[in-house]
């Protein structure tokens, strides 16, 4: 992937939204599913909107592509106002990602991918080139799966290649709604870890709906919270939002153990990492035990000549072999620095191990996490209580227009 | 419309034994049939009435009725059945099907008479009772087809910026091919049947043995008409299968 992630990375700045007293009025309905709504989507950050159902996250999201037309309002996209320009040629601009994908069953993954390149009238060679780097980004194997049709893919990939043809011609704009609603929780994790590390790399603008508050706080730069008509309850961090709800509202919105949500917030690569000692295929045994004994551990971690774990054997394991075997072994407990420490603990308890092997977005091991490591962290968050300024703190307001420095309002 | 003709499983081994066995078994039978008129103990008229020359002009008549009434149907219903499922027109798009199945409902004999009285007893009042008759299937099975793309998928083509035409063109129609191919065979068979009652308005086809036979008590000559239509019938139904087999989208099952 590096070798052309220039274009991965995206040629393409990412660019502000900005919702100006945008009102949705459906037909025949006596109140506006969206109400006078002013929202600003800082460039090149996830806002994540949540709120109960039926308070008009979708609709506000499908405003901004125009899937549904504003009753009133003007939306600006960077400096353009797009308000009035072809719906058609807006959406080629803005990645658009739903439930399940929402993939073509009678074309293949390439095809599927290569939609929108396909109507901007890349060439042949440029498309080919686009959709395996994308599959590689949303690590899919693209010799493997580039040809495959849908039903020949679980959920969760069909979901990563939802994604990638979301970014196909590399949109500055990226609009999720619900996407990773309809897997179980162990792929929707794996899904999210996915989408942050794309996200480092592809720095795009994404306004992500979602039903599932944990998700909102592990994904988002910001979280907008609503209650009915698209009312903007708080615009704040995640960090804030947790521990300065401005309502009751947004209080009983979070519900119980705001306190380990925090552990949401957390990354593994911010907390200490133990070492540990590792081994290869086709040592002795005898001698990976002995450097476990020196060492104090109670099991060494056996990598793959690029560094990959393979296995995780006790030091009673290590005794009763001859030679260390080069099968890998599924059922280790992994997670990458970009995981939450909430993800490193569930991996840790499914595995009942105590502890879970770290790896860099390689796939390299960098340390081991234990539980104890956890637990202080949490502690720690406990005390620590959010610090984040008010300067840069994007606009969200209903109802009336606003001023913003240079705006076009 | 629970009645919805819904494409059967085309999948391994067995749909393409079906797709063997069927030519197999017409050819049998239509061979079996020319040996029995060349060795079969008929009487004189019989032998003259189903002499090989005549045949084949009904035959030719038959195919021809049918070729151009599925040809008008199909250009015809097909178009409609799509305009139907556009937004602006799926308010009336109940009032339609509501003619069409009238039109089927209707027997398909009294169409034909009632027709030939008001449009003359010709070669094109036949055609079009058949057009009317068989219209339905068509028409509701395209509706259908195309009503039943899920949802999302086409709201995540517009989210892509692709136009409602190529919407339609490169999703929704692809996507109900199964489901309008097997109310286009289901037409096609309807309408090689019911040509058989052409011959009452004088625009002939195989219909004429089976009258003939009726009304000069030959009962060999009826029942030779009412193989050679039956084989017929057979055959499009065959090549319908074919088609179907081939143009659903991979992809698919
Ligand atoms: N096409 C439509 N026509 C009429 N009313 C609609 C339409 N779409 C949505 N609504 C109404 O607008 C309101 C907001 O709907 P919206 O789909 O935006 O909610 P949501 O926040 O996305 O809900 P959910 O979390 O259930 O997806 C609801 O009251 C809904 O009934
Ligand atoms: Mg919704």
């Amino acid at each position: 992937m590096s070798k052309n992630s220039s274009t991965a990375t995206g040629t393409s700045v990412s660019s502000r939204i900005l919702l100006d007293a945008v009102t949705k009025h459906y037909p025949g309905q006596s109140k506006p599913a969206v109400d006078g709504i002013t929202l600003e989507i800082p460039a090149g950050k996830i806002v994540m909107l949540v709120g109960p159902s039926g308070c008009g996250k979708t609709t506000t999201l499908k405003m901004i592509n125009r899937l549904i037309e504003p009753t009133e309002g003007r939306i600006t996209l960077g400096d353009e106002d797009v308000t009035n320009i072809d719906g058609d040629q807006l959406r080629r601009r803005m990645g658009y990602v739903i439930q399940a994908g929402g993939l073509f069953p009678h074309m293949t993954v390439a095809a599927n991918i290569a939609i929108v390149p396909k109507m901007l009238g890349w060439s042949k060679e440029k498309i080919k080139n686009r959709v395996d780097e994308l599959l590689e980004l949303v690590s899919l194997e693209p010799a493997m799966y580039r040809d495959r049709y849908p039903r020949e893919l679980s959920g969760g990939q069909q979901q990563r290649v939802g994604v990638a043809r979301a970014l196909a011609a590399d949109p500055p704009v990226l609009l999720m709604d619900e996407p990773f609603g309809a897997v179980d929780p162990i792929t929707r994790q794996r899904l999210q870890d996915e989408l942050l590390r794309i996200q480092e790399e592809v720095q795009k603008t994404i306004v992500f709906v979602t039903h599932d508050f944990d998700e909102a706080v592990k994904l988002g730069d910001w979280i907008v919270v609503f209650s009915e008509g698209a009312h903007i309850v708080q615009y704040d961090t995640p960090e804030r939002i947790l521990n300065e709800p401005a309502s009751s509202f947004v209080e009983d919105f979070i519900g119980a153990g705001a306190g380990l949500k925090q552990l949401t917030l957390n990354r593994v690569r911010d907390v200490e990492l133990a070492e540990a000692v590792t081994g290869s295929p086709g040592e002795m045994a005898q001698d990976v035990l002995a450097r476990v004994k020196e060492a104090g551990d109670g099991h060494a971690v056996i990598l793959d000549e690029n560094r990959r774990p393979l296995s995780w054997p006790s030091r009673r394991q290590l005794s009763r072999l001859e030679t260390i075997p080069a099968t890998p072994d599924a059922a280790i407990p992994l997670v990458t620095q970009g995981s939450t420490l909430s993800d490193a603990l569930d991996t840790m308890l499914v595995s009942s191990a105590g502890a879970a092997l770290v790896t860099d977005r390689r796939r390299s091991f960098v340390g081991v996490i234990t539980v104890e490591v956890v637990m202080e962290a949490i502690t720690r968050s406990r005390k620590a209580s959010a610090m984040a300024n008010d300067n840069d703190s994007p606009v969200g307001t209903n109802t009336g227009t606003i001023e913003v420095q240079g705006g076009t309002t | 419309m629970s009645d919805v003709l819904r494409p059967q499983a085309a999948v391994g081994t067995a749909a393409w034994k079906g797709l063997v066995i069927q030519p197999a078994v017409i050819v049998l039978i239509l061979a079996a049939f020319v040996i029995w008129l060349k060795l079969g103990n008929l009487s004189a008229t019989e032998r003259a009435t189903l002499n090989p020359g005549d045949l084949l002009a009904y035959t030719g008549q038959h195919l021809a009725l049918t070729f151009v009434s599925s040809a008008i149907v199909l250009a015809g219903a097909i178009p409609l059945g799509v305009l139907l499922t556009r937004r602006p027109f799926v308010k009336v798009s109940g009032v339609i099907l509501a003619l069409a199945n009238f039109g089927q409902a209707a027997p398909a004999i009294g169409l034909v008479v009632l027709l030939a009285f008001w449009l003359g007893f010709s070669f094109w009042s036949a055609v079009v009772a058949l057009v009317v008759y068989a219209a339905l299937p068509v028409l509701r099975n395209t509706m259908v087809g195309i009503q039943g793309v899920d949802e999302r998928l086409v709201e995540s083509a517009r989210g892509m910026g692709m136009s409602s035409f190529s919407v339609l063109m490169r999703v929704e129609l692809p996507l109900a091919v199964p489901v309008m191919l097997s109310g286009i065979r289901t037409a096609l068979v309807l309408i090689v049947g019911s040509a058989t009652l052409a011959t009452f308005i004088g625009a002939g086809g195989l219909g004429l043995l089976i009258t003939t036979g009726v009304n000069l008590f030959l009962p060999r000559v009826l029942v030779s008409g009412a193989l050679l239509v039956a084989l017929l019938a057979l055959l499009i139904d065959w090549l319908g299968r074919v088609v179907e087999h081939y143009a659903r989208p991979k992809g698919l099952r």
